[in-house]
């Protein structure tokens, strides 16, 4: 655990960027069986996500259902106002005013996990670096000149761009550390997790229902077999 | 036969190998029965709704869409609540002993506060939905009509109270569903006030 | 059985013959009683055809056919049906091991000459329904309406565009549309849980007919009927009832082992079965980094691909599956299973299966300069491969074919080669190495101490 640590440090230390089109992802640690880790990063979806992105394909029951909390726990977690418990997660920003404030509607993120894998959603939201070329100031490593600003900022610290020749042409090889955050960075990387784990729950609530009842099935299925080859024995004792 | 053939244990092993196989074919009998209940969704619809009836007046009826079903909210009339204790004689089954309602409104008036009619209005005959006849003694209805509901599918009649008449094809009376009052002029359809 | 069950049962064969046909298709079928694990792939091919009509309609109960709809409501079959999640992905893991299945089974025929006088027909009708398969297939990838449904069927359709005359107005009359919309989706939902899976079982009724006629093939290639008994019994028969009928069961247990942990602990197989980017709803603005359809259409897909032009490409890719329907043609041996055919069948088969595999893995790659020169070099041994078939299966020297049945599976010390050998030896050593001794020794210590207590 305290290596894995480490090694999880060390990594964070600078993303490797390889090069040409490919970025080298970090390895989240994702495991949406943690329900602590998985109830902290819906409360973080609410505080810094929920303003834009919806999950639309969830509903805030099914949350409290699936991490054993009341509507009154839900609603202190994530702070849902007018919506009711049975409705979908609807970001609080309409579609309108975010087409004028960034540009794009900010897509739905209740897919993101299944669609671009934990590990990206991790490297990606630790990958915001000082750019003042874009709009907000920030580009990221594993999605460029992507158009959404680092909420993140005042918990991780801004960071800066490692240049190297390749080439001839500078380019990113990673990123350091520019100044503090709320947030020291082993922190910072639990939060991210804890964020991924909760994406990772809502792109497949079901897992959690899934996973658990495989042995028993599996088990089943194996018992059955182990009947079904007795009696091929039984019979074929007439043949071999 | 072929010789040595242990046919007891053939059979031990069929019977134990179909019962086993029919236990697993149950089990795996559930996820399909069960796909076609009511979904999350469904039930999501179905969720509570919540009626103002602070400009109701007395006589008038609001709907509400319940579970896919016409919820209707009445303000009874003095004299409408005065003619239903006049009517237990031609009702089937005035007691509402028969009939579906939360133990609140187990009584004469059927309702929670007398002068608030709350009810299903689904036919529990047929399902046709009865429309609102509150006028008294109507040419189609006959000199005996005292205001109530009328199913024109089938003919059934129920009066102020959704009581159902004797000798129409409607078998028991209308359906009042589980509700309270939040405050003297809101209540909510589809949660018991003892739930809350 | 009882007096009132027999009074039923005669009650009822005096009016449907149902225990005539019980006995006619199980009791008094002769199978040949040497099957080996490649025989199995027929009984679970049926199996897995059953698991997806019976998840299939439940699904089609709660799926909403239109381009506005239809994404969000795979995801509320996921979330907000009762077990919707476990129907999904027995449907979408089913589709994959179908192929899987019908792969193997296509192998078989060609390994031991199942298509061969007088199975032809068997064949052929084998081949349409696999040709049907693809297009069930197809069109039931569209449904979910991901970004790889949407792209992906963009790409195949517009492969009829590649036709002369008429090519770019079928592509448009098959999508109803001028790009994939709401009416394709529509269409292709119709023909999945209808016209094709009608079609399907309807050929598979044909397929079993043929079969039945003219018996089962068998590891050694030879008629079993040609053997008969004073009664007319096959000798090297046995009743298909209750032996295989046991054993097929045995099999499906297994399979069925191997079905659930897949739909339990990986039902997305690493984005083999269901892929990655078919998580993002069809975006008709935006297309994915690499297209490619699921595994089981690469092969064809690269020799596609593997063309330097839009008709050549369609047709080859046509005739990499036409050339499967020659098959009985093109082979001229009359010996039918590979056990007596010449060593240079061998090879070539082996660099068939070669080639198919190496164009599956390239399909799910990348184009690069590398990836295609492979791709060609796989496609030229794929055709090469039934080319040639014709003319050395003329002249191949075959071994001589025994009378009656040999072994399911031929034993290493009678294989001749001298790869066998070199395997035997391998093995040999292995036995004697002091790696496997402690290993034994390890064992044995654990066990003695278990059974100690």
């Amino acid at each position: 655990m305290k290596k894995a640590l480490t090694i999880l440090l060390l990594c964070s230390i600078s993303v490797v960027a390889s090069a040409g089109s490919g970025i080298k992802l970090e390895h989240a640690d994702a495991d949406v069986f943690d329900e602590l880790s998985v109830i902290r990063g819906a409360g973080y979806f609410a505080n810094y996500c929920l303003g834009c992105h919806g999950l639309k394909q969830i509903r805030y029951s099914r949350i409290g259902k699936d991490l054993k909390m009341n509507e009154t726990q839900l609603r202190e977690l994530i702070q849902f106002g007018d919506a009711r418990i049975h409705e979908t997660i609807q970001a609080a920003m309409t579609p309108g005013s975010a087409i004028s404030a960034f540009g794009v509607s900010p897509p739905d993120l209740s897919l993101v996990v299944r669609s671009r894998g934990a590990d990206w959603v991790y490297s990606y939201l630790k990958g915001f670096y000082d750019d003042p070329k874009r709009p907000f100031g920030v580009n990221n490593i594993v999605a460029p000149n992507v158009a959404m600003p680092n909420v993140l900022w005042e918990l991780q610290g801004r960071q800066e761009p490692e240049f190297e020749a390749v080439d001839g042409k500078q380019e990113i090889v990673g990123l350091k550390a520019a100044t503090h955050g709320r947030m020291k960075p082993r922190e910072f990387d639990g939060a991210i997790n804890d964020l991924v784990n909760f994406l990772a729950y809502v792109g497949e609530p079901s897992v959690l229902h899934r996973v658990p009842l495989g042995k028993y099935v599996i088990a089943f299925l194996l018992f059955l077999t182990y009947l079904f080859y007795r009696l091929k024995k039984e019979y074929w004792k007439d043949i071999d | 036969m072929i010789d040595g053939v242990d046919n007891e244990k053939r059979r031990f092993l069929t019977k134990t190998a179909t019962m086993v196989g029919a236990v697993g074919a149950g089990f795996l009998a559930v996820p399909f029965a069960s796909s076609m209940r009511p979904s999350a969704k469904a039930e999501a619809m179905g969720a509570p709704v919540e009626v103002d009836i602070e400009k109701l007046e007395a006589g008038q009826r609001v709907v509400v869409l319940w579970r896919g079903k016409p919820v209707w909210v009445v303000r009874r009339t003095p004299e409408a609540l005065a003619n239903l204790v006049e009517l237990d004689g031609v009702l089937l089954d005035p007691e509402s002993d028969q009939s579906e309602q939360p133990a609140s409104s187990k009584n004469e008036a059927r309702a929670i506060k007398p002068e608030i009619f709350v009810a299903v209005g689904v036919c529990t005959h047929l399902g046709c939905s009865p429309v609102y006849r509150p006028d008294i003694a109507p040419a189609d209805l006959g000199p005996d009509w005292k205001g109530g509901f009328f199913c024109p599918c089938h003919g059934s009649k129920f009066d102020m109270a959704g009581r159902v008449y004797k000798g129409v094809p409607a078998p028991v009376n209308l359906e009042i569903p589980p509700y309270y009052f939040v405050s003297d002029n809101r209540i909510v359809v589809g949660l018991d006030g003892e739930k809350v | 059985m009882s007096e009132k069950g027999m009074s039923f049962r005669e009650w009822l064969d005096e009016r449907l013959p149902v225990t005539k046909f019980f006995e006619d298709q199980l009791l008094k079928y002769y199978a040949p009683k040497n099957f080996n694990f490649l025989y199995f792939f027929g009984s679970l091919a049926l199996l897995v055809l059953v698991n997806q009509i019976v998840t299939g309609i439940v699904l089609a109960m709660h799926y909403k056919p239109s381009a506005e709809l239809a994404f969000d409501s795979v995801e509320y079959i996921m979330r907000d049906v009762d077990w919707g999640w476990l129907l999904r992905y027995l449907h979408s893991t089913g589709a994959s091991l179908f192929f899987v299945v019908i792969y193997m089974h296509m192998f078989r025929a060609i390994f031991y000459g199942s298509f061969k006088k007088p199975r032809e027909l068997l064949w052929l009708f084998g081949m349409v329904i696999f040709v049907l398969l693809m297009a069930e297939a197809f069109m039931g990838y569209l449904l979910p309406w991901g970004q790889m449904s949407y792209w992906g069927a963009q790409v195949i359709i517009s492969l009829f565009g590649a036709i002369p005359v008429i090519g770019e107005d079928l592509a448009t009359w098959i999508r109803g549309d001028y790009v994939i919309a709401d009416a394709t989706l529509n269409r292709f939902f119709a023909l999945h849980v209808i016209a094709v899976p009608l079609a399907i079982l309807g050929l598979v009724v044909l397929h079993l007919a043929a079969l039945r006629t003219t018996g089962s093939n068998n590891p050694d290639g030879i008629e079993i009927k040609k053997n008969r008994d004073l009664v007319g019994i096959p000798k090297d028969g046995i009743p298909f009832h209750p032996y295989y009928t046991v054993k097929d069961l045995y099999v499906a247990g297994l399979f069925l082992t191997i079905f659930a942990w897949i739909v339990f602990y990986s039902p997305e197989m690493g984005g083999l079965f269901l892929e990655h980017p078919n998580f993002d709803p069809a975006d008709p603005m935006k297309t994915p980094e690499h297209i490619q359809p699921v595994w089981y259409f690469t092969p064809f897909y690269s020799i596609l691909r593997a063309i330097p032009s839009k008709l050549g490409g369609v047709v080859a890719m046509g005739a990499s599956i036409v050339v499967l329907f020659l098959l009985p043609w093109l082979d001229r041996c009359p010996v039918k299973s590979i056990r007596y055919r010449s060593p240079l069948f061998k090879i070539a088969l082996t660099f068939f299966v070669v080639s198919f595999l190496g164009l599956g893995v390239l399909g799910t790659k990348p184009v690069t300069e590398t990836y295609t020169l492979m791709a060609r070099i796989f496609s030229v041994i794929y055709f090469a491969f039934f080319l040639l078939l014709p003319v050395f299966s003329s002249v191949e020297i075959t071994k001589p074919v025994p009378e009656r049945l040999t072994e399911p599976v031929i034993p290493l010390a009678k294989r001749e080669g001298f790869q066998w050998r070199l395997i035997e030896d391998g093995i040999r050593a292995l036995e004697h190495s002091p790696f496997l001794a402690g290993i034994k020794q390890l064992l044995s210590k654990l066990l003695g101490k278990n059974s100690g207590i």
